[in-house]
């Protein structure tokens, strides 16, 4: 069967990862992977560009991951189930580092989620919401 | 002969597992979804398996990019408990039942399900937060454990129907297992959730509880499903629910359903959980 993988493309707020993509963020995931080490998380909080500068990733990875703009992991390959080792590093739960990526705060976020989660209406496609 | 006695399915998420670990269990945000728990735990101790075979899939914290596996089984001794970020989960290490899962992987890579062979495996919240739902916190584990990781990280997973059709497969390997052993099969992960993207925190209650209907009633039809489906409506984590028609395919054409749960949220996620008997089996 031929693979399909543009048919993600249309899923509003949402990058699907791809086999293609694990390619793109090798190197950004595998960094991450690394911070499974409570010995690895000490040695790239002191010093994180330093720390970063061992792996082979491209400056745009470097860059983001030391703004912690998860979204732009996201486009650059990265996988959030990779990112959660970055993010557990800096003691962030999922919600809060997952809050980040939307156009809310942590707060609102998690009012939200208690309120039943957001909606799927009006979610389903960029083009019925005219992104596309 | 060993028999599947019965199919478990329940999500997994992480935010359980610490909630558990660090005791806020009986806090008001997590007591509602603890409490649905509650069943369950009594009736694992009447209902206690010799083995579970956990399906489930790992979230980085083993497998990296290097090596991803479609299907794997592990098949060793013991399975030590990963550090995902914030530590190892003080639980203790998950016992293996490595003759059946020789049997069981050898088996299935005969039936042409190309199992990957795991002889060293660590396990992550994929496969402890659902033992630590059903079993409490106990110094030891009471049941033997073969880990059935499954990739829903990548696109493309398994197909629905491949993996119905493996649960189907699992059944018949376990049913020709000479030993006498009580069997259980899980299946983990979903329901609805997304924890990526500006769409993240999207839940979908009316497809989840859609989709356990359909699981317990007619689950060829689930086998359908594409990824999209779930992508879009269950969220871009939500593919995980493919794991959940493995334990299905296993418990053969007509299940009981003796305990249903849902809970909107815990933590990013929709919680869902079911206990199923094969009727055969009465």
């Amino acid at each position: 069967m031929k693979p399909n993988f543009e048919q993600f493309k249309d899923i509003p707020g949402t990058t699907i990862f791809t086999i293609e993509k694990t390619r793109q963020g090798y190197h950004l995931n595998e960094f991450c992977m690394s911070l499974r080490t409570a010995e690895n998380r000490v040695r790239f909080l002191a010093d994180q560009r330093t720390y970063l500068d061992e792996w082979a990733m491209t400056e745009e990875q470097k860059q983001a991951v030391l703004d912690r703009d998860f979204q732009k992991m996201l486009d650059n390959g990265g996988n959030v189930y990779f990112l959660a080792k970055l993010f557990a590093s800096d003691g962030l739960s999922y919600v809060q580092a997952v809050s980040t990526m939307t156009d809310m705060n942590v707060e609102e976020y998690t009012a939200m989620m208690v309120a039943g989660g957001r909606n799927i209406e009006g979610w389903r496609s960029k083009k019925e919401r005219g992104e596309a | 002969m060993a028999r599947i006695t019965a199919g478990i399915a329940t999500s997994h998420v992480p935010a359980v597992g610490a909630a558990i670990d660090m005791g806020r269990t009986e806090e008001d945000y997590w007591k509602p979804m603890f409490a649905g728990y509650e069943f369950s735990k009594t009736w694992m101790k009447d209902n206690n398996p010799d083995v579970a075979i956990i399906v489930y899939n790992d979230h980085a914290s083993y497998f990296g990019m290097d090596i991803i596996p479609t299907f794997a089984m592990g098949i060793a001794e013991s399975f030590a408990i990963c550090d995902e970020g914030y530590g190892p989960r003080p639980v203790p290490v998950v016992q293996g039942a490595p003759e059946l899962a020789t049997h069981l992987a050898a088996s299935l890579i005969l039936d042409d399900f190309d199992m990957t062979v795991l002889n060293v495996l660590e396990v992550d919240h994929g496969l402890t937060v659902p033992m630590s739902l059903m079993f409490g916190t106990p110094d030891k584990w009471p049941t033997k454990v073969i880990p059935l990781a499954v990739n829903v990280v990548m696109y493309p997973q398994p197909s629905g129907e491949r993996c119905l059709a493996l649960g189907k497969a699992i059944r018949d390997a376990v049913e020709q297992f000479d030993e006498d052993l009580n069997v259980q099969v899980w299946g983990t992960g979903g329901m609805s959730h997304q924890i990526q993207g500006a769409r993240a925190g999207l839940i979908n209650l009316p497809f989840d509880r859609k989709f356990m209907d359909d699981l317990v009633n007619q689950p060829e039809v689930l086998q359908y499903k594409p990824h999209l489906e779930y992508m879009i409506e269950a969220g871009s984590e939500g593919v995980e629910l493919i794991m959940w028609l493995v334990m299905r395919g296993a418990l053969g054409d007509h299940v009981d359903e003796v305990y249903r749960f849902n809970h909107v949220p815990a933590s990013n996620t929709s919680v869902g959980h079911l206990i199923l008997t094969p009727k055969e089996n009465a």
